[in-house]
C-alpha cells in the first residue's frame, strides 16, 4: 500500500516578525519548523502501516524552499520511507488552491497509492484547506478531522471523525484523502536508526519543469486570491486600567463588575 | 447585473443550525451593499421550518429533499451542488466555518476552480469593483490580512460562527421556497455508518461568563481553581489559550481563538493571557473583558474593559473565597 504525507514547513509561530512596511513575514528571521500538526498526519500514516498486513511505503510530500527538505528528513527519522520536495521560484506565494493544484499534478505523476494523508490545518494559514480542495480537484473522496483509523484494506478504510455535533464512523473506498487531528494519538519521536536513515536518504526534487505544469498555473499566479492588505488590528476598548494594591483589592473590582453586569 | 448572495445552511440532527442564521446577517449586508437578493441553499430530508431563514433575512431557499441528504456527506453534497451553482453563477458563496463547511466548501472551490478564504472575521463589498473583501487574522494569527478573489466567480469563504448576531427575526418578512428533488443515482465511495451524538456540555460558546487561563497561570494544575470559579458562577464555562493547549495543560475543545472557538459572553475574564492576535480573534466580541496580567504591556489590556495588573496567582484564591462567601 502506498500513502503520501503532505508536511509543511512553517514559521514558529510565536516568534513571528512582521516587515511593516511590506507587511510580509519576515521569513529568515524566524526559526522554521515542521507544522506540529503534520506530526500527527505522520503518525496517522505510521499506525495505518502497522494496522495494514501487507507491504507499506509511505512518501513524505512538502512544497517549499530548498530548506523545506528538512522537514523530509524529520518525517523519515519518524518512519517515513522517502520524500519529495515540490520546489521552484515559481510555486511561491500560492494559495490554497495553487497549492492544491501543484501538488495534485505531482500525484498524478507518482505511483497509484490509496491514501493521501494530511494534518488538520498549518499552523501559520491555519487554513485546512489544502487536503479537502486537493480531493476536489483529484475528485477523490475525503474524510476530514479523522480521530482513529478503525480498519484498513485495499479496497476501503473505516475511520472515526469527530464534529460538533458528534463521532461519525466513516467508510470510505480508496484511494482517498484523509485529514486527521490531535485524537489520532501522540506522534512517536524520531528513533536512532531512522535519524541515520533520514541522512542518507536523497529527498527527490520537482521543479517546475520536471512537474511538467505551466508557470501561470502555479504559485502567486495560478492563485485565485490575492492579499491586498496585511495590517495590525486596532482593537481597543480605552477600558479602565487598575494596579491593585492588593489581591484583596482587585477582586473587589472583579466583583462589583460582574454585579454592574447582572452576573452577581 | 449581479447574480444572487448565496448562503449554504447547514443542517444538524434533522433541523436548520442557527449558525445559518448568522450567515443570512452576513450575506444580507453583503446582498443590500450589492442591491441583490440573497439566497439560501438547504440540503435534507423532511425538513421543516424552511420560513424561519426567510424570517432572519433570506429571499429565497432553494431546498434539495432527499433521503441521501439526511446527514452531511461531502461527495452527495458535492454531486448536488457542483451543478447548481455552476447554474445559479452566484456572486458570492458563504459558509460557516464548522466542521461541515471546512469540509465542503475547499472541495467544492477544487472543484469549481474558484478562490476560498477560510475562517473570515469580517466582510464587505469594496466600493469601486463590487468585490468581496475578506479579512481574516493570518500568519499565525499575528496579523489581519484582507484578501479578494479578483478574476473568477464564486467568491467563495467560511466565516467564522458567533462573529455576528442574527437579525431579527421577521415573520412579516416575505420570500419564496423552492423546493428541489434531486437525483442521487451514483454509488457514494463515502459511507456514513454511524453517528454517536455529542452530550452537551455546558458549552463554551453559550456561556455568559468564560473564565479563560493562559501561561500565566504557570502550572497546569492551577486550571482546577479555574473551574472551581466556574462552578461559583451561573452560566459560566472555562477557556484556553492556544499555548496552553498546546502545551497539554487543557484539552482543545477549551481552546478560544483563531484555531479554537469564538465565543461573546457577556463577560469574558482572561486570565494569564498575554492576547495574541491568535487569541482575540475568538473573543474580541465579547460584550465585556476583564483582563488579569502581570505584564502592564499586555496587549490584552487594550480590548479589556476593565484590567487588572497583578499576579493572577494571588488573586483567583481570593476570588474563589469571596464568590464562596456570598454563596452563603
Amino acid at each position: 500500500m502506498n500513502i503520501y504525507v503532505l508536511v509543511k514547513q512553517v514559521p514558529a509561530t510565536d516568534k513571528v516578525k512582521i516587515d511593516e512596511t511590506t507587511g510580509t513575514m519576515k521569513r529568515e528571521e524566524v526559526e522554521a519548523v515542521i507544522n506540529p500538526l503534520d506530526l500527527y498526519a505522520i503518525e496517522a500514516s505510521l499506525q495505518i502501516k502497522e494496522l495494514y498486513r501487507g507491504d507499506t511505503y509511505i512518501t513524505a510530500i512538502s512544497m517549499g524552499p530548498p530548506k523545506a527538505e528538512e522537514v523530509l528528513r524529520e518525517a523519515i527519522a519518524m518512519g517515513c520511507d522517502s520524500g519529495i520536495l515540490l520546489s521552484d521560484r515559481a510555486f511561491a506565494g500560492a494559495d490554497t488552491w495553487a497549492t492544491s493544484y501543484t501538488i495534485s499534478a505531482l500525484i498524478k505523476k507518482l505511483k497509484p497509492f490509496s491514501l493521501i494523508i494530511t494534518g488538520e490545518r498549518a499552523t501559520d494559514g491555519e487554513t485546512g484547506q489544502v487536503g479537502p480542495s486537493l480531493a476536489g480537484q483529484l475528485d477523490l473522496p475525503v474524510v476530514t478531522y479523522t480521530s482513529k483509523v478503525l480498519e484498513i484494506n485495499e479496497e476501503y478504510s473505516i475511520l472515526e471523525r469527530e464534529t460538533e455535533y458528534g463521532t461519525e464512523i466513516v467508510k470510505t473506498k480508496l484511494p482517498g484523502v484523509i485529514s486527521v487531528t490531535k485524537a489520532i494519538g501522540e506522534p512517536r519521536l524520531p528513533t536512532l536508526r531512522g535519524k541515520i536513515k533520514a541522512r542518507n536518504t536523497e529527498i527527490g526534487v520537482f521543479d517546475l519543469e520536471r512537474l511538467g505544469v505551466r508557470s501561470e498555473e502555479v504559485g502567486l499566479s495560478g492563485s485565485l486570491t490575492r492579499v491586498v492588505k496585511v495590517f495590525y488590528p486596532k482593537i481597543s476598548r480605552s477600558g479602565k486600567r487598575i494596579k491593585a494594591r492588593n489581591p484583596e483589592e482587585a477582586v473587589d473590582c472583579i466583583i462589583k463588575f460582574l454585579e454592574e453586569r447582572g452576573i452577581l | 447585473m449581479k447574480k444572487d448572495v448565496v448562503v449554504l445552511g447547514e443542517v444538524r440532527g434533522g433541523r436548520v443550525h442557527p449558525v445559518t442564521y448568522e450567515l443570512l446577517a452576513w450575506g444580507k449586508e453583503l446582498a443590500n451593499k450589492l442591491g441583490t437578493g440573497l439566497s439560501a441553499l438547504v440540503l435534507g430530508y423532511n425538513l421543516e421550518q424552511l420560513e424561519e431563514i426567510i424570517y432572519y433575512g433570506g429571499d429565497k431557499v432553494y431546498y434539495f429533499d432527499h433521503p441521501k441528504l439526511d446527514t452531511f456527506n461531502v461527495e452527495i453534497y458535492a454531486d448536488v451542488l457542483v451543478p447548481f451553482i455552476k447554474r445559479l453563477e452566484p456572486e458570492i458563496v458563504l459558509a460557516g466555518a464548522t466542521t461541515t463547511g471546512r469540509t465542503i466548501m475547499p472541495y467544492l472551490a477544487g472543484k469549481l476552480k474558484a478562490g476560498l478564504t477560510a475562517d473570515c472575521t469580517s466582510l464587505d463589498i469594496e466600493e469601486e469593483t463590487g468585490l468581496l473583501l475578506q479579512t481574516r487574522p493570518a500568519i499565525g494569527g499575528n496579523v489581519l490580512a484582507t484578501i479578494k478573489t479578483p478574476y473568477c466567480k464564486p467568491q467563495m469563504a467560511t466565516v467564522r460562527p458567533k462573529g455576528k448576531k442574527p437579525l431579527e427575526r421577521d415573520t412579516k418578512r416575505a420570500g419564496e421556497i423552492e423546493i428541489i428533488r434531486p437525483q442521487i443515482n451514483f454509488n457514494p465511495r463515502i459511507e456514513i455508518l454511524e453517528i454517536k451524538p455529542r452530550e452537551e456540555e455546558i458549552s463554551l460558546v453559550d456561556a455568559e461568563v468564560v473564565i479563560a487561563g493562559g501561561k500565566g497561570l504557570k502550572d497546569p494544575r492551577n486550571f482546577s481553581l479555574l473551574f472551581e470559579i466556574s462552578k461559583l458562577l451561573d452560566s459560566s464555562a472555562v477557556g484556553a489559550s492556544r499555548a496552553v493547549v498546546d502545551m497539554g495543560w487543557i484539552e482543545y475543545p477549551h481552546q478560544v481563538g483563531l484555531s479554537g472557538k469564538t465565543v461573546n459572553p457577556k463577560v469574558y475574564i482572561a486570565i494569564g493571557i498575554s492576547g495574541a492576535v491568535q487569541h482575540l480573534a475568538g473573543m474580541i466580541n465579547s460584550e465585556s473583558v476583564i483582563a488579569i496580567n502581570k505584564d502592564p504591556e499586555a496587549p490584552i489590556f487594550q480590548v479589556a474593559d476593565l484590567g487588572i495588573v497583578g499576579d493572577a496567582l494571588e488573586i483567583l484564591p481570593v476570588l474563589k473565597r469571596k464568590l464562596e462567601e456570598r454563596k452563603r
